[in-house]
């Protein structure tokens, strides 16, 4: 049985047609249109160099970071279907989840150490572009959207380092938002609205909740569009050997070694 | 036929005038509803009505803390120290990052958990990244005879509380 022809007569039905309007057919026109034509797709260059998709090439380490965000996307709001943000729960939920829910303690985990890898890969991401160059024009806005998406990976690690409620987060956000109040004469300010009063309390514990779930994942997802767009915009993946010559020439340590991929 | 030229060319200008009217309008407004909105946006974040306990606190009777003596009451982050010259309150809470200290009777000194500050039964620095020292704070006798403390209250250091 050939399945293969099943598969083409479904991508040729009215209702695949009237979804996915690039129409059927392996031709570059087609396979150009499917990427294009989807809203998701779009946002990436119609082609990509065969070479640029190889480990070398980027490590993968951005496709990697947006792995675990959508890791943690997905096991958060499985979390938060237990969890209460209010002070007399929030420690016990958090129990709960590892020693009485069913895959509590698998999703409570995989959210942790999920964090703790997107972090590592941003830094790593961002290690891999400085060290390759590619940050450089006409990348170098792409590179500042970079940098907003490491600080909200970094206060989206802040504002989750709360919600366990216990002794490690309380003293943790007490010592971080005393560094905010260390801010010249707004300092004081910041750390009333930051925490909803003077001290780490229910407010804080709510704040901390509604910016760790809502605000700032939404952020997030806005500036990884962007961030994704910007790679099409600004010339596709970077590749050290489609730079000109004379640009070439100015990087001495990668030209003695003309690969194909930087 | 002159004349019909030069009208045209003021309601020219006018035209433009009025249109520039509407964007330094348009514009002004803008600008007057954001400014409002970024007062209600701070009035809305800054809450009106706190929950928090109360900074003064009843120590209780004096007679229950023994002579050289340093309490630490952890729920509110003050010391009742008993010391020869009188009683006096300590603030707990270090004053580099708000952790809250502990009293080291073998060492006779307060150490902080967080990152390492010592201060002396007096409230001084000996060490440690805390800018200042640990402030006093305001203590009274009650009616009652209890002692009372203003944890919002600041006062000049060796301002013993004689019962």
């Amino acid at each position: 049985m050939d399945t293969s022809h099943y598969f083409e007569q479904v991508r040729a039905s009215r209702v695949w047609r009237s979804i996915f309007r690039s129409g059927t057919g392996t031709s570059t026109l087609h396979r150009s249109l499917a990427i294009q034509q989807n809203v998701f797709l779009h946002l990436f260059s119609t082609k990509v160099r065969r070479r640029m998709l190889s480990f070398s090439a980027t490590w993968y380490l951005g496709t990697l970071t947006f792995g675990t965000f959508l890791l943690l996307v997905a096991t958060g709001i499985l979390l938060m279907l237990y969890y209460h943000p209010s002070v007399p729960q929030a420690y016990a939920d958090t129990k709960d989840l590892q020693f009485v829910v069913s895959s509590g303690l698998f999703l409570r985990n995989l959210h942790r150490w999920s964090a703790h890898a997107m972090v590592f890969l941003v830094f790593a991401h961002m290690f891999k572009v400085f060290y390759r160059g590619a940050y450089r024009p006409p990348r170098e806005f792409n590179w500042v959207i970079g940098i907003v998406l490491l600080l909200i990976t970094l206060l989206l690690s802040y504002t989750g380092y709360l919600l366990p409620w216990d002794q490690l987060a309380f003293w943790a956000i007490t010592v971080g938002s005393n560094i905010a109040s260390a801010v010249p004469l707004l300092g004081k300010k910041i750390h009333f609205l930051l925490l909803g009063g003077n001290a780490v309390n229910a407010n804080a514990l709510l704040r901390f909740y509604v910016l760790h779930c809502m605000i700032l994942p939404l952020a997030a997802i806005f500036f990884i569009a962007v961030h994704f767009w910007r790679i099409r915009k600004d010339g596709g993946l970077y590749a050290h050997s489609s730079e000109p010559a004379a640009a070439r020439r100015r990087a001495p340590v990668a030209a003695a070694t003309p690969r194909e991929a930087q | 036929m002159s004349q019909e030229k030069g009208k045209a060319r003021t309601d020219a200008i006018d035209d433009l005038n009025r249109r520039q009217f509407f964007v330094k309008l348009g514009l002004g407004s803008l600008s007057i509803a954001a400014a409002g909105t970024t007062v209600f946006a701070y009035q809305f974040l800054a809450p009106n009505v706190l929950f928090e306990p109360s900074p003064v606190i009843n120590a209780g009777k004096p007679e229950s803390y023994p002579l050289d003596s340093v309490t630490l009451d952890v729920n509110s982050g003050i010391y009742i120290i008993h010391a020869q010259e009188g009683f006096f309150s300590l603030s707990a809470v270090c004053t580099h990052l708000g952790c809250v200290t502990a009293w080291k009777p073998e060492l006779g000194m307060v150490v902080c958990p967080c990152h390492g500050s010592k201060f002396r039964q007096n409230g001084e620095k000996i060490e440690g990244p805390a800018p200042k020292p640990l402030p006093w704070k305001h203590m009274w006798i009650s009616d009652d005879g209890d002692l009372m403390v203003d944890r919002s209250t600041d006062v000049r250091p060796m301002q013993f509380v004689r019962v």
